[in-house]
């Protein structure tokens, strides 16, 4: 029940993550939730969460490969796949042009293998700095050959979910995506290896209604929003102002709709943890945050 | 006849028509006169300005006459293009969802599970039915009877015909998200044929969490889309209300069934009578009848686990991307 602690609340966070990258390089940094100033290294070292008040804060997704990935293990795999503009929608290939200069990344999804406590995974980690993590053909792909090669190999899979959903602008081929992913993860299922999804701010639309709700696990930061529909849409069907809290991670823990919350620093071991036990191997022992 | 207030724009000359030959008909059955060497020409007039009409829609104005309330719906379809239809109701845990419909049904006198989205006629209906837009409870009824289907070796047929899922409280606190993702994967493994067919619009994730079959049909005034026009109207320039920003988003979107044929995102479109589905129930439902049949006897034949197989390398191979 801590979405409703008054003193601690975590503002909702803003949408633009590309600005929050050009921060210049001052020593000090303010929590964009609590206010706290603190040493721009010292939030670095605590994983970009608040020292103050435990607020999550974005972060890129080579960052989540190196909190959850073996130093020196990882290894970006199908980083030459781009979007086309198979509709010819408006703007579209100059919003893709803007999005990889802004971010540095070829889409909204880089794709990794390595291990994660000595265990061989598979890893697709989205970025919301990419036209806001939006799924596309290119997610999809992603996602289908890292299922693709965790079939072949037996290794468990691990997504990290940051995205508003489908993307507009590949229209109907973007909603198949969703559909693309799923067909990959039943096979997954049937030949029982492990998938964990990890849901981080936000995740939401086709995402959440997709890949992101079938982990055989699934965990979320602190805070993240995560739903189907978003927050002002669905006040506009309702008619009614939402409850404080709603469609954070701890809503939905509460609602049984996630395993867990788990802070940023605790993700890698609970995974390897989660792992460990689907995949019939020994507990690790020695374990240290990242 | 059609009175003005439920008439799509572009149909207002169709109505004239028709509305001339009802009062030659009149006039011929008041006064005995015979009017029908006027009335024919009239008739075949009406019924090439109909096609011609029906022919060059835009994607908007078919995405208003896909939404049109004058259309068959699922149960329609069921009363006129199937048999024997018993309803099922409720997803076994919180409630029934009107929104969705379905149960056993036969084509052609062969048992099938039928599952559709069901809109209302009136508003009455449609607070009932929640305009065919379906809460978690809705997908979870339709995946139930889904996997009942699949314990008896019954095909299952869908219909798809919704703006969407529903956006709101109570959806979001039962799993709305889960409750479509939980469909999408379960139906890329069920081991019995699945046709899906869009019968008027396609609404999103919401209309996809019916959608995944071996084969996916739309008819030929039916849309399928991503986001709704307006909202991606509203999102690329703000102004999800006029009718020039609807047509563009429309047209950019490439929601209607020949844009899905060359994006290999459906197998089939089905055709509709001249005046679209609308103008004649029977038609429309004898026409999806014959295609259900044609694609349900392709599939037949295949073993379950090629039958999956298939499916799922379909819906793999969907996107376009360069390398
Ligand atoms: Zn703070």
């Amino acid at each position: 029940m801590s979405w409703w602690r008054k003193d601690k609340k975590p503002r909702r966070p803003r949408r633009e993550s590309v600005e929050r990258l050009e921060i210049p390089p001052d020593v000090w940094e303010k929590c964009e939730a609590c206010g706290h100033t603190d040493l721009r290294d010292k939030f670095a070292r605590n994983l970009n969460v608040c020292p103050a008040c435990d607020y999550h804060r974005r972060i890129r997704a080579h960052e989540y490969v190196s909190i959850l990935l073996d130093e020196g293990s990882s290894k970006e795999v199908d980083a030459n796949l781009r979007s086309t503009d198979p509709l010819g929608f408006p703007e579209y290939p100059q919003r893709l042009k803007k999005a990889s200069a802004a971010s540095g990344s070829g889409d909204a999804m880089l794709a990794a293998s390595g291990t994660l406590g000595d265990m061989p995974v598979n890893l697709g980690v989205m970025d919301f700095g990419f036209m806001g993590g939006s799924m596309g053909s290119v997610v999809g792909e992603k996602i289908a050959r890292l299922g693709q090669r965790s079939l072949e190999r037996k290794y468990p899979l691990v997504l990290v979910s940051a995205s508003g959903g489908a993307r507009m602008q590949e229209g109907v081929l973007s909603l198949m995506q969703m559909a693309k992913a799923s067909a990959l993860l039943s096979q997954l299922g049937e030949r029982r290896i492990p998938y964990v999804s990890i849901l981080t701010n936000p995740t939401m639309g086709g995402v959440s209604a997709s890949f992101a709700m079938l982990g055989d696990a699934i965990l979320a930061e602190p805070g993240a929003v995560i739903g189907f529909a978003g927050p002002r849409v669905i006040k506009q069907t309702m008619g009614q102002d939402l409850p404080e809290g709603f469609q954070a991670a701890e809503f939905l823990l509460d609602h049984g709709i996630v395993d867990d919350v788990v802070h940023r620093r605790d993700l890698k071991k609970t995974v390897g943890q989660l792992l460990r036990h689907m995949s019939g191997k020994p507990a690790l022992t020695g374990w240290s945050a990242p | 006849m059609a009175t003005t207030a439920n008439t799509l724009e572009f149909e207002r000359p169709l109505v004239e028509l028709e509305k001339q030959i009802d009062e030659l008909k009149k006039m011929a059955g008041d006064q005995q006169l015979t009017v029908s060497a006027e009335i024919a020409p009239l008739e075949q007039k009406l019924t090439e300005l109909r096609t011609e009409i029906y022919r060059n829609l835009s994607p908007y104005q078919r995405v208003q006459v896909a939404r049109s309330s004058k259309r068959p719906f699922t149960l329609d379809y069921i009363r006129l293009a199937l048999a024997d239809f018993i309803e099922l109701h409720g997803d076994r845990s919180f409630r029934d969802d009107a929104a969705i419909i379905g149960g056993w049904a036969r084509l052609d006198g062969e048992t099938v599970m039928v599952i559709g989205h069901q809109r209302g006629r009136d508003a009455k209906e449609n607070l009932h039915r929640n305009f065919g837009m379906p809460h978690p409870e809705g997908y979870r009824k339709a995946l139930r009877l889904m996997k009942l289907a699949e314990k008896f070796h019954v095909p299952v047929l869908t219909f798809i015909d919704t703006q969407g899922a529903w956006a709101g409280l109570g959806a979001e606190e039962r799993g709305q998200s889960e409750a479509i993702a939980r469909n999408l994967y379960e139906m890329s493994r069920l081991d019995v044929p699945i046709i899906a067919t869009v019968i008027g619009e396609g609404g999103s994730g919401g209309a996809l969490a019916l959608g995944v079959g071996d084969r996916v049909l739309m008819l030929e005034n039916a849309v399928y889309s991503v986001i709704t026009v307006e909202g991606c109207a509203i999102i690329l320039w703000k102004d999800g209300k006029s009718p020039e920003m609807r047509e563009k988003a429309a047209a950019a979107l490439h929601i209607t069934a020949q844009d899905l044929l060359e994006l290999r995102t459906i197998d089939e479109i089905v055709p509709e009578p001249p005046g679209g589905a609308q103008a004649d129930h029977e038609a429309a439902a004898k026409s999806l009848q014959q295609a259900l049949l044609r694609n349900l006897d392709d599939l037949r034949h295949l073993k379950p686990d090629k039958l999956v197989r298939r499916r799922r390398e379909k819906y793999l191979r969907i996107g376009q991307f360069s390398e």
